[in-house]
């Protein structure tokens, strides 16, 4: 399904995948949605990065956030947890209205929405398994939380399942400093794991990768979304990862949702040309 | 354009220039002003000689005593240094960009921390002995206040300057502000928070020796005592006990700070 904005009818001759008109205010009210975004706005000075942006997810479902880059992808990302706080709107995740969140219930809300970053962002001369327990702060708090020596019992457990949900269970002792970049981001996944969050934001974790380490990761969060039934939000500038690892690919430009679509619809070059900020989808 | 074309001096700017031969005149005048002369320095060194030679041999009847007021010193340096270590850590954190809580926090914070910097120990000693009476607790207390000072600006700036990553990746999970300094921002630090520390106490004690020349207690009131009463030999042994004690802590730190960073 691909929605528009007004300058959208000018690329439809180029797009092979069917259109259908964006109704945002649709989706705001959407009582499924396990978010929902309407009218966000972001300035930074004099440049708008998000002038009016409509968009919903519902639950269990993969969305992939694409655009060209400084088209406000990541600011729209951050705006969600409120790491960038928007200018105006709404935003509704899980029924609570965000932006209007103290700050003990914007913790809260937090708690329980995972971040990856598109770089790790472990602490390199922390073992693997502390970095993971650090995913336990969102709910509980205190020294036990600091360092998987004083962790309790059933947090170390729960530790080593999420590392072995991503393969390293065996690296749980080692230094996070002494991995390889995907290694690294896989932990970075078991932490968010850790935080048992029921909503996951993705900026770019493939950016950083090789290929191989770059789909592997892509793939592990897609399928680890899908088996736990998270809503997963993510970015990629990889076309192949965009389509793939997700089911609805959303489109940024000048600070607003161009096309709003069903990833099985979407031709590879015409995804392409949008990553390129080409005239033929923009 | 040739290289005869270009000019080998930029043309200063003449604030820039009487600023310098203001400096320079000043510099001359503290020389002149200070009374060191090459005359004197020659006239000096005859004395300073006779002296030496007066301090040799070491004189080792006293040995014991100055072992024991040594020992005392080495643990006056080693409480002081370890209780402003402990003190100037939370007021690093206090003075610390994007770890304080609110601005006016952050400026009382570093405000605390350039008033026991910039003040020397010597004065705190003074001040001390003159609140606490004469003894070791007026000298640790001094040590202590200097640590804060010294320890507390370096613990600040390397906590400032670590990865803002991880930091931002535990604040987006929701961790409280406590969580995500002992999580993030220590353990990124602890490499130059040891050297800090392990710097803090060679410091310490090297200052605390002096700290006894004005009764706080250690060495410093022997050695004080002997130059007195013009026992150079024992002096001697004081000064050459000093050197070891101050090697020996040098020695140590090295091997720690290899160790752990």
């Amino acid at each position: 399904m691909l929605a528009s904005s007004s300058s959208l009818s000018s690329l439809v001759t180029d797009v092979t995948v069917p259109i259908v008109q964006l109704n945002g205010e649709r989706m705001a009210d959407d009582n499924s949605a396990v978010l929902s975004v309407s009218g966000l706005r972001k300035s930074f000075g004099q440049r708008h990065v998000l002038r009016d942006v409509h968009f919903a997810g519902h639950r269990g479902e993969a969305l992939a956030l694409i655009g060209a880059n400084g088209c406000g992808k990541s600011t729209l990302l951050r705006s969600l947890v409120r790491l960038v706080e928007p200018d105006a709107g709404a935003i509704h995740a899980m029924g609570k209205a965000v932006l209007s969140l103290n700050s003990s219930d914007l913790k809260n809300y937090r708690s329980r929405v995972g971040f990856v970053f598109q770089k790790h962002n472990l602490v390199g001369r922390l073992s693997v398994l502390t970095n993971v327990i650090h995913g336990v702060q969102g709910r509980a708090s205190g020294m036990r939380t600091w360092c998987h020596a004083f962790a309790k019992k059933e947090w170390r457990e729960e530790a080593m399942q999420c590392l072995a949900a991503v393969g390293l269970a065996d690296r749980a002792l080692q230094r996070a400093d002494s991995l390889s970049g995907g290694q690294s981001q896989r932990v970075a996944i078991a932490r968010m794991l850790m935080q048992r969050p029921e909503l996951v934001l993705a900026d770019e974790p493939d950016a950083s990768l090789d290929p191989k380490a770059g789909e592997e990761v892509m793939g592990l969060l897609y399928s680890l979304s899908r088996d736990k039934g998270l809503t997963l939000i993510m970015i990629s500038h990889r076309v192949e990862h965009t389509i793939r690892f997700s089911d609805r690919i959303i489109g940024l430009a000048n600070g607003v949702v161009e096309f709003d679509c069903r990833s099985k619809d979407m031709e590879p070059q015409n995804l392409l040309s949008f990553f390129k900020g080409e005239a033929a989808l923009v | 354009m040739t290289s005869a074309s270009i000019p080998r001096w930029q043309r200063t700017n003449p604030v820039t220039f009487v600023l310098g031969v203001a400096c320079l005149a000043f510099l001359i005048w503290s020389f002149s002003n200070v009374g060191l002369s090459f005359e004197r320095v020659v006239r000096g060194i005859p004395a300073l000689f006779s002296i030496i030679d007066r301090m040799f041999p070491p004189d080792l009847e006293r040995l014991p005593q100055i072992l024991w007021s040594l020992l005392v010193t080495f643990q006056m340096a080693l409480v002081g240094c370890v209780l402003g270590l402990i003190f100037a850590f939370p007021i690093a954190v206090l003075a610390a960009d994007g770890l304080s809580p609110h601005p006016v926090v952050k400026h009382i914070a570093r405000g605390l921390i350039a008033l026991f910097r910039t003040v020397p120990d010597l004065v705190w000693a003074l001040l001390f002995v003159i609140a606490v009476g004469l003894g070791p607790a007026a000298g640790v207390m001094a040590i202590m206040v200097d640590k804060i000072g010294f320890a507390g600006r370096f613990f600040a700036e390397a906590m400032e300057e670590v990865e803002k990553g991880p930091q931002e990746a535990l604040a987006a999970i929701g961790a409280s502000r406590v969580g995500l300094i002992c999580s993030s921002v220590v353990p990124q630090a602890i490499p130059s928070l040891v050297a800090t520390s392990l710097f803090s106490l060679e410091k310490a004690v090297r200052g605390s020796v002096i700290l006894g020349l004005v009764g706080a207690g250690g060495i410093g009131v022997e050695l004080k005592v002997a130059f007195d009463l013009f026992d150079y030999q024992t002096a001697a042994t004081i000064v050459i006990a000093i050197f070891i004690l101050v090697v020996l802590v040098e020695q140590a730190s090295n091997a720690l700070r290899r160790k752990i960073i």
